[in-house]
């Protein structure tokens, strides 16, 4: 399995992100909170840049107890990352599809040797 | 301040440009090789909201002049004469060519609409676009007739001259004032014959009957110019049953539906394709879904009720057949749904392929040439050799030759 350099930690503060090529693959890399994760930057929608959109929390209702609805608040964990071309929204932590968890961006492993961040593109 | 962009796509926010932003469509472009045959877009769209001072000097009225240029004015707190609904095209921020795209620099010298839609035509892999504006969709609800045929003709003059006598890789189908039948027969006379107009469109949002008899004369010049009418999809949320629905997402799906469903029980419980047979009409960017429940709902009530659509010869889906429509936005959630659509309404003699770039939902050529149920022919018939036809296009040779 190639391992494709992404950047030094020093380099990729948490909150960011890159993006490599590897064969004709491009691959997004997010370092978010202390983590990283890696997918491949091709929407399951119509193939656009998935990984190269805005990351926003999930906006969610809020329901009371008697069920009434309050209004709507981010949230405080879920974050996506959200195709710039159409809007598909991607769960960050887990690259499936926000409005339907059955679809989900092919995934790679992230290691980290040293300072540096590789991915590991197979 | 950069995009969260790849290394090697790296731009900053003021150098925003499309052909980097679709660089994923130029490549599927090549992978599916779309240089081999034709693409025609019939449903595109540029934001005359931008060019709005160029086209206020193409208004004749200087009194509506005045007013449009004061409007415009960064101190005036006005909305002015385009009209503008609530609306969240952009979903906060997520579709980020909406805030971005006026920040664009385009080629010097080259009229910005010009260069803008090259740019995104070559990405995809366009051969010719049919190209619509996007604020005046909503020009139907202005509360002034006058306004909106000084601001359609003003628009159209603006259009012919500085766009497609220019470019002829873009056509249009010319604004059509409805709401004033007089000037939709002028607009018809002055405009039908000049290089890139291909037809005639009426913006469906808006409280106009087709089937009215002031508008009978406009659709007989239409028919005899052989130039096609097009009812192009717009929401109004100010509408009472659209303002019941909460959400933009709500107002969105239906509101782009609605009104077209209206215009096209009209037009064929009251005979027009009767009247009128060798009109062509189109459907514009309303989906697919909604067009086989109205064959079956009308169908099915046409059996029990045909006394009171006397002018019919045949079944009311028998007419929505020899009808066309565009392809955006195609529902491609259920494929045996989508494939029963395509069935239902002939769509390899029908269907047109549109992307309503540069809108949020728009439609890649891939969403027609990669269905697993249309033969080569099909294909190549939606996406480009419908449209030939129906406007009368040409292109060079090789790419005529898919052309069935």
């Amino acid at each position: 399995m190639p391992e494709i350099f992404v950047a030094k930690v020093s380099q990729f503060p948490d909150g960011e992100r890159r993006i490599v090529a590897h064969a004709g693959c491009e691959i997004g890399v997010f370092h978010w909170q202390g983590k990283f994760f890696a997918y491949e930057n091709r929407c399951l929608h119509q193939g656009g840049p998935a990984c190269e959109g805005v990351i926003m929390h999930k906006v969610e209702d809020v329901i009371a107890a008697d069920r009434t609805w309050q209004g709507q608040k981010f949230a405080s964990e879920e974050v996506h990352f959200v195709c710039p071309w159409h809007g598909y929204e991607y769960d960050l932590r887990t690259g499936e599809c926000a409005a339907n968890r059955r679809l989900k961006l092919k995934s790679f492993e992230v290691k980290r040797r040293g300072e540096d961040v590789y991915v590991i593109a197979g | 301040m950069e995009l969260p962009l790849s290394d090697f796509r790296r731009m900053a926010v003021e150098e925003f440009d499309t052909t980097k932003l679709l660089a994923h469509a130029a490549q599927q472009a090549r992978e599916r090789e779309y240089q081999k045959f034709p693409i025609v877009d019939v449903d595109s769209h540029h934001y005359e909201s931008e060019s709005i001072d160029e086209i206020l000097e193409y208004m004749d009225d200087p009194v509506l002049q005045q007013l449009a240029r004061s409007a415009r004015q960064a101190s005036a707190k006005s909305v002015g004469m385009l009209p503008a609904g609530v609306g969240y095209q952009d979903m906060g921020g997520r579709v980020m060519r909406y805030p971005l795209r006026g920040l664009e620099k385009t080629e010097p010298g080259v009229q910005r609409d010009i260069s803008l839609t090259r740019r995104w035509m070559d990405a995809i892999g366009i051969d010719i676009a049919v190209m619509f504006p996007t604020p005046m969709l909503q020009l139907g609800l202005h509360p002034q007739v006058e306004v909106e045929v000084a601001l359609a003709r003003a628009y159209n003059r603006w259009l012919t001259e500085r766009v497609l006598a220019n470019e002829p890789r873009i056509r249009s189908m010319l604004y059509l004032p409805f709401n004033d039948p007089e000037a939709s027969f002028r607009m018809v006379q002055e405009f039908g014959r000049l290089k890139g107009v291909v037809g005639f469109m009426v913006t469906s949002a808006r409280y106009r009957p087709v089937h009215h008899n002031s508008y009978m004369k406009t659709y007989a010049l239409m028919e005899e110019m052989s130039l096609p009418l097009a009812f192009h999809a717009g929401y109004n949320w100010n509408d009472q049953s659209t303002g019941m629905l909460n959400r933009f997402i709500s107002v969105h799906a239906l509101g782009f539906v609605f009104y077209n469903m209206i215009h096209l029980a009209n037009w064929i419980i009251n005979g027009l394709p009767e009247r009128f047979p060798k009109l062509k009409v189109a459907w514009v960017e309303s989906g697919l879904a909604w067009v086989p429940f109205m064959m079956q709902r009308f169908d099915n009530e046409y059996m029990m009720r045909s006394s009171e659509a006397p002018a019919l010869k045949k079944l009311p889906s028998d007419y929505m057949r020899e009808m066309f429509f565009s392809s955006q936005p195609m529902e491609m959630t259920d494929m045996g749904a989508l494939e029963t659509t395509f069935r239902m309404i002939n769509a390899e003699t029908q269907l047109l392929y549109s992307s309503d770039y540069p809108h949020w939902d728009f439609d890649l050529p891939s969403t027609i040439y990669d269905l697993p149920f249309l033969s080569e022919q099909a294909k190549h018939n939606i996406l480009g050799g419908n449209a030939i036809r129906l406007f009368g296009l040409d292109l060079p040779a090789e790419k005529m030759a898919h052309v069935a």
